[in-house]
C-alpha cells in the first residue's frame, strides 16, 4: 500500500514540474480577431510577457523588450506604478484576413484608475490572428548640454536660541481670485483660480467648508490634487473641491480656506504646453487635447495637467485633470488629453492648461 | 505739682515704650528697586523671609541689626512680603520692587516680508526691560530707525505701560530695510524685506525666429516704482493660432523672461504675470 501511495505521489509530483515547466508556444493561437486581443491582454495583466508577445503580429515590428516597456512603463513613469486591472474588447470590424478591435483597458495606478482606449488591428499571419500593437516610439535626445541656471528658493528659519521678538520668515501671501459653485453628479463643486501673490515659492492648499441653511457646518474638503500645490511667485493654479452627495439647494455659504506654506522650491522645470486644442475623442467625448515639452535637461517621471475652462465672461465653468501615464524626456513632445464635460463644451470660451511635475532626482 | 509729676512721668514711659516698640518692627524703605540694595530694619530678630515674584530670600538676623539685601539677590519687581519670625512674635509688612532702569528692548517687527510702496504695513512693537528682564512701566522714550539703502526715516515713541510702538510704510525702493529700536545704551535690528510690487508695463518682443520656432522675450520686468521684479517670477506666455493655444509658464532670470513657442503664420501671442496682463503681438501681421 505504502509503495502504491509513493509511486502515486511521484507521478504527481511529475505532472506538476511538467505542467509548470509548460510555455506557451510561440505560435499561440487564436480563432477571432477579439479572442486575440483578449488573449494578449489576459496574459499582460497576468505580466506574462513571452505569452502576451506570442499574439503580436510581426508586422507590428517590435521585440519583446519594447512590447513590454510600452505596457509596462518606462522612467519611473506612471504606467511603471500601475498594473492592468481589467478590458473590454468590441470588435468594430472584420473581414476574412483582418480586424479592427476596440479596446478599453483599465489600469489600476498610484493615483487612482487610468483608462486607455485603443483601436488594434487584427491580422492573420500563418492561419492565425495576431495583434499589430503599435508600440509608441520613444524619442531619444540627441547627447548634449543643456545648461540649467534657473535660481532655488533655500529658507533659513528662526533658530531656537534667538530670541523671542525675532521674526521668522513670513508665509507667502496667496489669494482666492475667483470661485464659482455649481452642482454636477449629486455633487457640489467649488472651483476657481488662486494665485501667488508674493516673491517666495508657496505650497498652498485650498480647503473649503459648506454651511447649511441652519448655520450648521456640513461638510470640509480640499482640493486635494485637484490643484497646484507649488505656487511659484505670481502663479495662478484652477482648484476645485468637490463634496459628494451634497446638493446645492441645501447650502447657504462656502467658507473658503487657502492654506499657504513657506517652501524650499526650484524655478526648473518648465513645461510648454503646445497645440492646445477641444476635439472630439474616439468614443465621441468632447476632450482637450496637446502636447507637453519639458523644456529642462532632467526626465520629468510623472506630470500632471490641470485645464481650466472659462465662459465668455471669464468665469470659470469647469477644473479637469489628468496624468499623462508617460514620462516627459527633456525637449521631446508628450501628447495629452484631459476631459471636458460634453454638456460644458458649448460654453466653453477659452480655457488654460497648468502642468504639475513628479520627479524622482530633483530635490526641492 | 504732684500731678505734674505724674504727667512727666507717664509721658517718658510711653516714649521709651513707643522707641522699644519702633526699634521692634520691620522697617522696609518704600522706594525699593530691582536690581539695587535694600536695607532693612529686622526689629527684634529672628528668620527674615521676603517673598517675591518667582524668588524667595532667607535671612539669621539679630535683634537690632539691618539687614542688606543686594542688588543681585532682589532682582525681580512687583509685590513683596517681608516676613520675620521669633525674636518676640511673628511680623509682615508687603512692600513693592520698582523696575529698574531701562536697559534691553525686546523688538517685534513685522512682516518680514513686504512689497514695496505700501502705506502703513509695517509694525514695530518695542516692550522695554530692566536688566534683570522686568518690564518697565515708567514711560521711556524708544527711538525707532528704518532705512534702506540711503532712504532713512526715524520715530521717537515714548512707552505706555513698558511697550511703544510704531507703524511705517514701506519704501519706494526695494532692499532689505535695516528696523531699529533703541535706547540710550541697546538697540536691537530686524530686517524688513521689502520686495518688487507687481510687473508693471509688461512688453515683450520677438527676439529670434528659426526652425518652425519663434522666440519672445519681455523687456526687463519692473514694479511702478521701478524696482526690477525678482527672479524665478511666473510671466506665462500665450499664443494663439490655427492649430490650438500653446501655452508657456517662464520664469524671469536676470530680470527678463523668454520663452519658445511653435511659429506659426497668423498666431497671436500675449504675455501675463500674475493678474498683470502685458501687450499682445500678431505674428505675420505685425504689431
Amino acid at each position: 500500500m505504502g509503495r502504491i501511495l509513493a509511486i502515486i505521489f511521484a507521478i504527481f509530483t511529475v505532472a506538476l514540474v511538467a505542467a509548470g515547466a509548460i510555455h506557451k508556444s510561440s505560435t499561440a493561437t487564436a480563432s477571432t480577431p477579439e479572442a486575440a486581443v483578449q488573449s494578449l491582454l489576459a496574459d499582460a495583466k497576468a505580466r506574462d510577457w513571452q505569452g502576451a508577445y506570442s499574439y503580436v503580429a510581426k508586422a507590428s515590428n517590435a521585440d519583446l523588450q519594447n512590447f513590454q516597456r510600452d505596457i509596462q512603463g518606462r522612467d519611473a513613469s506612471l504606467r511603471t506604478y500601475s498594473s492592468i486591472d481589467s478590458f473590454q474588447t468590441r470588435v468594430l470590424r472584420q473581414n476574412d484576413d483582418e480586424g479592427l478591435v476596440r479596446t478599453d483597458v483599465k489600469y489600476s495606478t498610484a493615483v487612482g484608475p487610468f483608462y486607455d482606449t485603443r483601436d488594434l488591428r487584427v491580422v492573420r499571419e500563418g492561419g492565425n490572428w495576431k495583434v499589430v500593437w503599435p508600440v509608441q516610439k520613444e524619442q531619444t535626445v540627441p547627447p548634449q548640454v543643456i545648461p540649467v541656471n534657473y535660481l532655488r528658493w533655500d529658507i533659513i528659519w528662526r533658530g531656537a536660541n534667538d530670541d523671542w521678538g525675532a521674526q521668522d520668515v513670513e508665509s507667502p501671501h496667496v489669494r482666492i481670485l475667483s470661485m464659482h459653485p455649481t452642482e454636477r453628479d449629486n455633487s457640489v463643486i467649488l472651483m476657481g483660480e488662486v494665485v501667488n501673490e508674493d516673491t517666495v515659492p508657496a505650497f498652498v492648499s485650498v480647503g473649503a467648508t459648506l454651511v447649511g441653511k441652519n448655520g450648521q457646518d456640513l461638510a470640509e474638503e480640499t482640493s486635494f490634487d485637484k490643484t497646484s500645490h507649488v505656487l511659484l511667485p505670481k502663479e495662478v493654479s484652477p482648484y476645485r473641491v468637490d463634496f459628494p452627495g451634497i446638493k446645492l439647494a441645501d447650502i447657504k455659504s462656502a467658507r473658503m480656506k487657502p492654506d499657504s506654506m513657506l517652501v524650499p522650491a526650484s524655478a526648473d522645470p518648465v513645461i510648454g504646453v503646445l497645440h492646445q486644442r477641444i476635439e472630439q475623442d474616439a468614443k465621441g467625448h468632447t476632450v482637450l487635447r496637446g502636447e507637453l515639452l519639458n523644456e529642462s535637461g532632467q526626465t520629468v517621471n510623472i506630470p500632471h495637467v490641470l485645464a481650466t475652462f472659462y465662459d465668455n465672461s471669464g468665469q470659470v465653468i469647469w477644473v479637469s485633470d489628468g496624468y499623462v501615464d508617460r514620462a516627459l524626456q527633456p525637449q521631446v513632445p508628450q501628447p495629452f488629453a484631459v476631459d471636458l464635460r460634453d454638456e460644458l463644451a458649448s460654453q466653453v470660451h477659452t480655457y488654460r492648461v497648468t502642468v504639475n511635475q513628479y520627479s524622482l532626482n530633483r530635490q526641492e | 505739682m504732684r500731678r505734674i509729676s505724674f504727667w512727666i512721668a507717664t509721658f517718658v514711659l510711653c516714649w521709651v515704650a513707643a522707641n522699644w516698640a519702633h526699634g521692634a518692627e520691620l522697617r522696609i524703605p518704600q522706594n525699593a528697586t530691582a536690581g539695587q540694595s535694600l536695607t532693612i530694619g529686622a526689629g527684634a530678630g529672628g528668620t527674615l523671609y521676603l517673598v517675591g515674584p518667582g524668588q524667595v530670600i532667607k535671612r539669621k538676623v539679630q535683634g537690632g541689626e539691618d539687614v542688606q539685601i543686594s542688588g543681585d539677590e532682589l532682582r525681580n519687581a512687583g509685590r513683596w512680603i517681608a516676613i520675620v519670625r521669633g525674636g518676640g512674635g511673628d511680623q509682615s509688612q508687603v512692600f513693592w520692587v520698582r523696575p529698574g532702569k531701562a536697559e534691553n528692548v525686546n523688538f517685534l517687527a513685522r512682516p518680514s516680508r513686504v512689497p514695496v510702496n505700501k502705506p502703513g504695513v509695517i509694525s514695530g512693537v518695542a516692550f522695554v526691560f530692566d536688566k534683570s528682564q522686568n518690564l518697565v512701566i515708567d514711560p521711556t522714550k524708544v527711538n525707532f530707525s528704518l532705512s534702506v539703502g540711503s532712504a532713512h526715516a526715524e520715530h521717537t515713541a515714548t512707552s505706555s505701560n513698558g511697550v511703544a510702538w510704531v507703524t511705517s510704510s514701506s519704501a519706494p525702493k526695494a532692499g532689505a530695510a535695516q528696523f531699529v529700536a533703541s535706547l540710550p545704551d541697546v538697540q536691537v535690528r530686524r530686517v524688513i524685506e521689502q520686495v518688487a510690487s507687481d510687473p508693471c508695463n509688461l512688453k515683450m518682443k520677438v527676439i529670434q525666429r528659426e526652425k518652425g520656432k519663434v522666440t519672445v522675450e519681455t523687456d526687463p520686468v519692473r514694479d511702478c516704482t521701478g524696482n526690477a521684479v525678482p527672479d524665478g517670477t511666473i510671466v506665462t506666455f500665450t499664443q494663439t493660432d490655427s492649430t490650438g493655444r500653446s501655452v508657456v509658464d517662464a520664469r524671469i532670470k536676470k530680470g527678463i523672461a523668454r520663452a519658445q513657442l511653435p511659429a506659426e503664420s497668423n498666431a497671436r501671442i500675449s504675455v501675463a504675470s500674475g493678474v498683470v496682463l502685458g501687450n499682445e503681438i500678431r505674428l505675420g501681421g505685425g504689431q
